[in-house]
């Protein structure tokens, strides 16, 4: 039996801006969820009455604790405290929040708090005796692989299978239980500006002199391959290409390469 | 002698059939409550016999016939021979009379035994329906022939009328005590069906155009219900088990579904013995043609979950369904199939949240966000943004409010819009639309099972519609148009919704628009929510008639139109057959050689369009009337 804490945020939706359970909390309860021979306690630090909180009620979890943490105030050390009495092997939650400050930073506060490990990109877990392999997911499709003694915290990212839908039954009967907590404000967040996010224009590098007609196919044309082109190689040598190839995309270990598993 | 005897067998069988069927009610009568007004569904019993069950049986002429001969000529047999237990009727006149019910009754069973043993429609089940013929003709022969030597005076010895009486009476104890498994089960829970029928609206008549009133709506769940939707047989309302037990296993629905002609793993005929199935539990006892490329279904019983991997009913089953409702309409027993798709999908996805494929996702973006894709309210319009479209918050009082339904968030349903919003200013319409403030009808979440979002949507909608003056809505999508003048009702909102081919119809007729001639061959293809649910299927012909093109019919269309694939959720789960349905109905679209497919829904559109030429083109009815103002 493995002791799992899934600590939830309440997240936004990108296009319309309402409140809904954040996607990397759900992939990691969902994880959590997966988990043979685990009990999860799940934990949410803000107002017990949000509707959103239901959300994850209707992924399947029977209770969600909530921490009475009024809004403007510092989460943390009520996270803190409330894991400290539970005690888990395993705290996993999202890489990074949707709404508030989103600075991803709450677990690795949590983390030097309790002085356990972290793990983060984690796109699977599974648990054996005191340790958990872990494996991560890089960019462009990488995997990786880590053990790491638990207890640990472990952060989730969009490499983790999809969270489950929630059922409208099982979120009306799942239990929000509130406990209260005394929170001081957070002095850093009063202190900032709260604008809503909006994308920049990138500038465009582009090409001066020529026609119209020239710059535009500077712009769009498609650059010719920078790779070898082999015609009827013998087969040791097409072999040795395609295998640098992947040592240099680093698919591959290369000879004197130490770290360049992936 | 053998007359007498002939009679007391036949009230010993009549009493045994009784006993029977009482024995077997137990089965449906262990189903959830439901309000059933019995005295006026008696009342109506014999209209709903003679006039809708006719109306659908009747499309097949042949049949109708030797049900009337069949089934006539055995009630009044088993009447007079009822009397002829009563010494004092036993005379030539009530053997003469018996015997003309008998001869009826032989031409009809003859001719039950061409259709099963001759002509096998290969829709039709086997099984102890093969042997029905036999029963029938036994029993009609047979004593047939005992009647016409009573009338004669007992001119054959008596041991041959004893064995002849032995005959008939074989037979018709394998038709009456069948009544709880054979053929006959449909004659008397047919029956019951009818007077207890869960959609009684149905049969109350014909509209202004003389259309059947079709009652197509969905009935609202309480979210407050302990369990939502159905989980096992005996969540089924009663009456809703009646119906299942009233299945006759004729395929009609089998064969005009269109899941079932693209090789989905769904056969509404299996779908209802299914249940049936599962209300008996045990080995299955169906003698049909299965959900193709589905084996045998799973572990079943009146306490078990219906839809499972190992259950009765496999879940590509249940999310096959596009809810066209041909099944609905051409089944002669008034099963409604949608209902039973829907209730399963409702347990399904409120309980379990196991709708398939991109269902789960489309579903949270709904309720998160108000329409399917997840996008911004703002990109309902901002395709439109050059056509300064009037916004319905900035007019205190408008004419028509145009709703633009998803297909605004498409670009080939962007196109379709354009070309009816141009028609509109040329006409000089006084029009406007919701724009940002425009949420999803629920269209797409009810089918799939979301009561809850339907219900969130609909409500924050007729609230929204409420704040405006207008006369009326008009839309280019059925669904939008069966959703809001069919089930808004039910929470409140009662709004007059046009569909754009009547509006159009209506400018055209009223010299609002001038058409000049199109030339070429079309077909036009009816879709499902506007001609079977809300039985609209001429006006947009006589709109297309003034186009002055050639139109031809393809082979399932108007009322018995096939679907095209699109409803129902049907293109977010997803499940595999054989074919693509839109490939099916494409098929038939170029058998009529017609140059151009008319269509009237942008998600015929959509799937129609999907489909790899060479094919005819798909114009939507506004671009094709734009066509030819232009």
């Amino acid at each position: 039996m493995i002791r799992v804490a899934a600590l939830l945020s309440i997240g936004r939706h990108p296009a319309s801006g309402r409140a809904r359970r954040a996607g990397l909390d759900a992939r990691g309860l969902e994880l959590a969820l997966r988990m043979p021979n685990a009990e999860v306690r799940a934990f949410h630090a803000g107002d017990p009455h949000a509707a959103s909180l239901r959300d994850y009620l209707g992924m399947g979890l029977e209770t969600l604790n909530v921490l009475n943490v009024a809004p403007g105030c510092d989460p943390v050390p009520a996270l803190v405290e409330a894991l400290r009495g539970v005690g888990p092997d395993l705290i996993i939650c999202g890489m990074r929040a949707e709404a508030g400050e989103g600075s991803g930073m709450v677990p690795y506060l949590i983390a030097e708090a309790l002085g356990h490990a972290v793990v983060c990109d984690a796109a699977a877990i599974e648990c054996a005796s005191g340790t958990a392999r872990v494996v991560q997911g890089l960019p462009r499709g990488r995997r990786r692989e880590v053990v790491v003694t638990l207890p640990a915290v472990v952060l989730v990212n969009s490499a983790a299978p999809a969270a489950r839908a929630p059922a409208f039954a099982r979120a009306r009967r799942g239990r929000i239980v509130p406990h209260p907590v005394e929170a001081r404000e957070d002095a850093f967040l009063a202190a900032c500006e709260m604008r809503p996010w909006r994308a920049r224009p990138k500038r465009m590098a582009v090409p001066s002199g020529g026609s119209a007609q020239e710059r535009m196919k500077a712009l769009t044309e498609a650059k010719a391959g920078e790779g070898r082109l082999l015609v009827n190689p013998v087969p040791e040598e097409a072999a040795r290409a395609v295998r640098d190839y992947l040592v240099e995309k680093r698919f591959l270990r290369g000879a004197g390469d130490g770290d360049g598993r992936g | 002698m053998a007359g007498a005897l002939a009679g007391w067998l036949t009230v010993g069988l009549l009493v045994a059939a009784v006993v029977i069927a009482v024995h077997h009610s137990r089965r449906w009568r262990a189903g959830a409550a439901a309000e059933v007004d019995l005295v006026a569904g008696l009342k109506a019993l014999p209209k709903r016999y003679l006039v809708d069950v006719h109306d659908v049986v009747g499309r097949k002429p042949f049949n109708a016939r030797f049900h009337a001969l069949t089934a006539g000529g055995f009630l009044a047999s088993l009447v007079l021979l009822v009397l002829a237990v009563v010494p004092w009727f036993r005379g030539p006149l009530l053997w003469g009379l018996a015997a003309l019910a008998l001869a009826l009754m032989l031409a009809g069973a003859l001719m039950v035994g061409w259709r099963r043993h001759v002509v096998k429609p290969t829709e039709l089940s086997g099984g102890r329906f093969a042997r029905l013929p036999v029963s029938l003709i036994a029993y009609a022969a047979g004593l047939l022939v005992v009647a016409l030597d009573r009338v004669a005076g007992g001119a054959l010895p008596h041991g041959v009328t004893l064995v002849l009486a032995g005959v008939g009476l074989f037979g018709g104890a394998d038709l009456l005590v069948g009544v709880g498994r054979g053929p006959l089960k449909h004659a008397l829970h047919g029956a019951l069906y009818l007077v207890a029928h869960p959609r009684p609206g149905r049969f109350s008549g014909r509209d202004r155009g003389g259309e059947r009133k079709r009652d197509s709506a969905l009935a609202p769940l309480n979210l407050d219900d302990a369990k939502l939707g159905v989980e096992v047989p005996l969540d089924f309302a009663w009456n809703r088990l009646l119906g299942f037990e009233a299945c006759v296993q004729c395929g009609r629905c089998e064969s005009v579904c269109p899941a079932y002609a693209a090789g989905l793993p769904l056969n509404p005929k299996a779908l209802i013995q299914d249940l049936v199935g599962a209300m008996e539990g045990g080995a299955a006892d169906y003698a049909g043609h299965g959900h193709p490329g589905r084996s045998v279904a799973g572990a079943r019983g009146p306490h078990l979950p219906v839809v499972g991997e190992g259950a009765a009913i496999h879940p590509n089953t249940l999310w096959a369904c596009t809810t066209c409702r041909a099944c609905v309409d051409a089944c002669p027993m008034m099963i409604e199939h949608v209902d039973v798709i829907v209730d399963l999908r409702r347990f399904e996805t409120l309980e379990k949240a196991s709708a398939p494929g991109k269902a789960p996702g489309v579903l949270e973006e709904l309720r998160i966000a108000d329409n399917p894709g997840g996008f911004p309210a703002v990109r309902r319009i901002d395709w439109a943004f050059d056509l300064a479209l009037p916004l319905a918050r900035e007019r205190e009082k408008f004419d028509v409010l145009l709703w633009l339904g998803d297909a605004a968030f498409d670009l080939r349903g962007q196109r379709s819009l354009r070309a009816f919003i141009r028609l509109l200013k040329k006409a000089g319409v006084d029009f406007a639309v919701l724009g940002e403030d425009e949420l999803d009808c629920g269209d797409l979440a009810r089918r799939l099972g979301d009561e809850a979002t339907f219900q969130d949507l609909a409500r924050r909608n007729i609230a929204r519609l409420e704040g405006l003056s207008f006369r009326r809505i008009v839309t280019m999508d059925p669904h939008a148009l069966h959703v809001i003048r069919n089930e808004y009702p039910a929470f409140g909102g009662a709004f007059e919704v046009v569909h754009h081919t009547a509006l159009l119809l209506e400018l055209v007729e009223g010299g609002r628009l001038t058409l000049g001639s199109l030339s070429g061959t079309l077909t036009y293809h009816d879709p499902c929510y506007l001609g079977r649910y809300n039985g609209v299927t001429e006006a947009p012909r006589r709109l297309l008639d003034m186009l002055g093109m050639e139109r031809r019919e393809m082979e399932f269309s108007g009322l018995a139109s096939r679907c095209c694939g699109g409803g129902g959720g049907t293109s977010v789960t997803d499940v595999a057959g054989d074919r693509r349905i839109p490939d099916v109905r494409m098929e038939q679209a170029r058998e009529t050689g017609a140059a151009c497919i008319a269509v009237a829904c942008p998600n015929c559109t959509v799937m129609l369009e999907g489909v790899v030429g060479p094919r005819p083109e798909v114009k939507e009815i506004a671009e094709l009337v734009l066509e030819a103002t232009e």
